[in-house]
């Protein structure tokens, strides 16, 4: 249930301001897509308008081709709903809803495309929590506060809610750069298993974590202040990290800059 | 610090209520020149700081620290407040018991029970007065104002915080904000010039289309009613409950937001999961903020209703009188008993008004709280 | 199309991304096919006119897009776009009031926008002279209000200054309770209040044992509803001023006072002055108390101790209660200019408290 993305000279603005230029790569099918780079260098505006998230933003719009299985979907009679209901996203912060309890936040997706039966939706919300490593911590207290939980647990929650509705793919957007560090090693292990069945594209600052999750890894940089980002390098993260091709990625990689 | 035993027994608290005069370094103090920082030469801190030194005469830093004046500056000032504090408290309290004390005679005096009775006949040789229409009045108009404006309200709220392209929202927001500072004897000016005769028009058609459902029954005249007061009410109170609804939509977290996007839902499931839940205690806030004001509005129903006071329910017959009209239209002619009388109904009044707002208020607090643990 | 519910898609196959879009014109097509349809109905059973046809055609409208919608995009996309048109809906309903009275309040005050309005009193005007001004009234609000606002701001402001500064536990909370009711005083009770205390009881000492209405008993009244705001506002605007502030001032070895008055006043002081000026502009355009306590007089005074004295907004009520044909108009420009002074007001504070906010 993975699919193949495919992006080509994907540009992207806020307004007048060109965030990202040109960015072309294709991430393959059930595996981790890591993007990593300096701050501001555009990896997040990628990703988001991978599942038209950027466009939220007023005046934001993207230029170029991004294809799901082929399907383009910045296509004109696209609807952008169904786009975000196949690709889901996981943000920097975790973000329950904070007015519902755990059992209301993993099925709020369902519930949105219209199942009602408490039934499906009791066992869609186990088979999610227990996939997001979360079901054995809240089995008991289903009925409580999403916001009542640590850090850590809020954003299985969220991994929860977001697989819940059966994506193809998964986006991190630095998943982890609000937990501690034991919380991280938990959703690093729930990548690998989500591997299997979903494409996961995550974007991060931590390299060692782009090196220990990924398959591929996708640098990203820019030249100077004002300009937008590009696509640097793109292979295999073990070439990345240890023998990169571009003199940028090498000086990235061992801290010589960003 | 070589020190004199009995004066050192004296160092104070340190923190706020050190001196100036204390903030030389221990071990400069050769002169015994009185210590002057730049933020005492102004007349009031020049003076009596001499006084705080040891008069031995040692040098600041064998000496003790200085000791408090019994009547400083600081002392002074802190009483001025406090004494502003206890003016505040006793202007309330003593309103508070010179009303109940002018009501009660008038209570005494009354042949008819307060609360029940119907009719206002106060200055009569035997006093009759009962808040029974005035409450009803009162009630019954600010329902009717709610539950036309709230709708409306939330509806507006919602354009400006989530439809409205970001500059007219604010533009727009801003003059919604500028409409809740318009005076009421404007409202009621222009309800009962140019509202009334589209009310009476409507009045007229639903009584005749619709006569058979008692609001709307009756034989007229239509016109100067509990419909139109309620009409110009609700739309006194729609600027307060849009802005105040506005700003609470405004601060739903963007990461809410955007969770219920990436969900795939449409605008309005966003709204509907995310801004509205978060927001329904700021909602309920506001609406009893603006029933807060409907409740005690004056003039604008003064303008606008047929004071008339009786219980009925029909609402678009001339009529109607809440407790607020009936005093600024009873207190002219009223005698003793009639103050009393008229105080009274506003004690009820303020009564009402008072638990409303502590609620609002409390509602709105605990809010607060809550977006702060939950963020 | 909506993604059916689970069983989740298959492996290998695909989601339809594409969905039927109803065309661009379809909701204005359906709006005129509503308000045709509505006019049709209602002109032919002839029971209404034509706000009647508008009420009818807006309802048919969204009947008529939800269903549209719904056999062409689907449940959820018509539900969107019927909330989406309701919200319309609402803000236009919620704005032709607002606009009409502002436009009214605007062509009809300016007929009388005369010097003669601005400058004469109603002394000596009959019910068929049709002059006649609110230069009485003006001078009586910028009196009682100046009063009421020289005794309620240093009052208040020490006020607020103690309950944050100097309050712990019991007075302080006392006294912020007391306050926070005293928010909800309804503005006729206030003017009771002082008609009852001031004028009947106080006010014959002064007067040689008359009760003596005075632009100053409007003071009290306005004073009453002044003092909480104004003590609520810069209480929340002195406990925004940060304690990293005071506390560096203290580790200088500046006195508390000194602090308070020097450094915590000055930077709370915007805000401070943008509630004072939220209070002034509520009781400029206060009528109720004013009614109770001033008198309501028809000729200048210009002292505000004794004898009677009108307001702007008390100038309103009166002129559109009497029967003169010339009354509306006079209260009409009395009602622009009152307008006038509280929006001056408002938009100052408003401006100097975004100023504020954004400029730290």
């Amino acid at each position: 249930m993975a699919t193949r993305i495919e992006a080509t000279n994907v540009t992207a603005y806020y307004g007048s301001f060109k965030a990202i230029e040109n960015i072309t790569l294709t991430v393959e099918p059930k595996t981790v897509t890591a993007l990593i780079g300096p701050s501001g260098c555009g990896k997040s505006t990628f990703l988001r308008s991978i599942n038209r998230m950027h466009e939220v933003v007023p005046g934001a719009r993207v230029d170029g081709r991004l294809t799901i299985d082929g399907q383009d979907i910045y296509a004109r009679d696209v609807d952008v709903t169904a786009v975000r209901r196949m690709i889901g996203m996981v943000f920097q912060r975790p973000n329950p809803f904070p007015t519902m309890s755990i059992f209301e936040n993993v099925v709020a997706g369902l519930r949105l495309n219209g199942v009602r039966r408490r039934s499906v939706l009791e066992e869609a919300a186990e088979r999610a929590l227990r996939a997001a490593n979360l079901w054995d911590e809240v089995k008991d207290r289903l009925g409580k506060p999403g916001a009542g939980l640590s850090g850590g647990q809020q954003q299985r929650l969220c991994i929860a809610r977001t697989i819940a509705v059966e994506p193809q793919v998964v986006l991190m957007d630095e998943p982890c750069s609000a937990l501690d560090p034991i919380s991280t090693l938990a959703i690093e292990d729930l990548m690998f298993r989500l591997k299997d069945r979903y494409t996961i594209i995550i974007v991060t600052h931590n390299m060692q974590q782009a090196a220990r999750v990924s398959d591929r890894t996708a640098f990203f940089s820019i030249e100077r202040t004002g300009e937008p980002g590009r696509l640097v390098e793109y292979d295999d993260t073990q070439k990345i990290f240890s023998n990169p091709r571009e003199k940028r990625t090498e000086d990235y990689i061992t801290g010589r800059f960003g | 610090m070589g020190d004199i035993p009995h004066r050192s027994a004296d160092a104070g608290t340190g923190g706020p209520h050190v001196t100036p005069g204390h903030a030389r370094s221990a071990g400069a103090a050769l002169s015994v020149d009185p210590p002057v920082t730049p933020l005492d030469r102004t007349p009031d801190g020049a003076g009596g700081h001499t006084d705080d030194l040891d008069p031995g005469g040692g040098a600041l830093g064998g000496g003790a620290l200085p000791r408090r004046r019994a009547l400083d500056a600081e002392r002074v000032f802190q009483g001025f407040t406090m004494a502003a504090g206890m003016a505040v408290l006793g202007v309330i309290v003593a309103i508070a018991i010179f009303l109940v004390a002018r009501a009660v005679p008038a209570l005494n005096a009354n042949t008819a029970n307060f609360f029940t009775y119907q009719g206002w006949l106060p200055n009569e040789s035997e006093p009759r007065f009962g808040i029974g229409a005035l409450a009803f009045g009162t009630l019954l108009t600010s329902f009717l104002a709610l539950l036309m404006a709230v709708p409306v309200a939330l509806g507006v709220a919602l354009y400006l915080s989530h439809y409205a392209p970001r500059r007219v929202g604010t533009v727009l927001g801003f003059l919604v904000d500028l409409l809740a500072a318009v005076p009421s004897v404007v409202f009621g000016l222009w309800g009962r010039d140019y509202l009334y005769g589209p009310v009476r028009d409507l009045s007229v058609w639903l009584n005749t289309h619709l006569g058979w459902i008692p609001i709307f029954g009756g034989d007229g005249p239509f016109g100067r009613s509990i419909l139109l007061g309620s009409l110009v009410l609700a739309i006194m109170v729609l600027p307060i409950i849009t802005s105040l609804s506005r700003e609470v939509f405004l601060q739903t977290p963007t990461a809410n937001e955007e969770a219920a996007l990436a969900l795939g839902a449409t605008r309005w499931e966003m709204i509907r999961i995310a801004v509205l839940p978060y927001g329904r205690p700021g909602i309920i806030g506001a609406t009893m903020l603006g029933l807060g004001r409907a409740l005690g509005e004056t003039i604008a129903l003064a303008m606008t209703l047929g004071i008339v006071s009786t219980i009925s329910i029909n609402i678009i017959e001339n009529g109607g009188n809440t407790v607020a009209a009936n005093i600024a239209n009873a207190f002219g002619e009223a005698n003793d008993v009639g103050r009393g009388a008229l105080i009274a109904s506003g004690l009820v009044l303020f009564a009402i008004t008072l638990v409303v707002n502590m609620t609002a208020r409390a509602i709105i607090h605990r809010r607060r709280e809550f977006t702060e643990t939950a963020a | 199309m909506t993604v059916t519910s689970t069983p989740p898609v298959a492996p290998g196959r695909n989601p339809q991304l594409r969905a039927r879009r109803l065309p661009v014109v379809a909701p204005v097509g359906i709006a005129v096919a509503a308000v045709a349809v509505a006019a049709v109905l209602v002109h032919g059973t002839g029971i209404g006119g034509a706000a009647l046809v508008v009420a009818l055609a807006v309802l048919l409208h969204l009947v008529g897009l939800y269903a549209a919608s719904s056999a062409v995009e689907g449940r959820r996309r018509a539900r969107d776009r019927t909330w989406s048109a309701l919200i319309h809906s609402a803000s236009v309903l919620a704005l032709l009031p607002l606009a009409s009275v502002v436009w009214t309040l605007v062509s009809n005050g300016l007929d009388r926008m005369d010097r003669n309005f601005f400058l004469t009193s109603m002394n000596n005007i009959g019910a068929r002279d049709p002059h006649g001004g609110a230069y009485h009234a003006i001078v009586g609000t910028l009196e009682q209000v100046g009063i009421a606002t020289l005794i309620t701001v240093p009052v208040g402001i020490a006020c607020a200054i103690y309950v944050v500064e100097y309050g712990r536990g019991g007075l302080a909370q006392l006294i912020r309770f007391f306050v926070d009711v005293m928010t909800g005083i309804p503005s006729i009770v206030a003017g009771l209040f002082v008609l009852a205390f001031w004028i009947l009881i106080v006010s014959p000492y002064l007067n040689d044992g008359r009760p003596g209405y005075s632009g100053f008993a409007a003071s009290l009244a306005l004073s009453v509803l002044m003092l909480p705001t104004i003590v609520r506002s810069t209480e929340e605007m002195l406990r925004l001023v940060p304690a990293s502030l005071r506390e560096g001032a203290y580790a200088l070895g500046v006195a508390r006072w000194k602090t308070i008055l020097r450094i915590v006043l000055p930077t709370a002081a915007p805000g401070i002055v943008t509630g004072v000026m939220l209070a002034v502009a509520r009781a400029a355009g206060e009528t109720a108390p004013v009614l109770l306590v001033a008198g309501g007089g028809a000729a200048i005074n210009l002292n505000p101790f004794e004898n009677n004295q009108s307001s702007l907004a008390l100038f309103v009520y009166q002129q559109a209660g009497d029967a003169s044909r010339y009354a509306p108009a006079r209260a009409w420009a009395a009602a622009l200019t009152l307008v006038a002074l509280v929006l001056v007001l408002t938009i100052t504070a408003k401006l100097l408290a975004r100023r504020n906010r954004f400029g730290r």
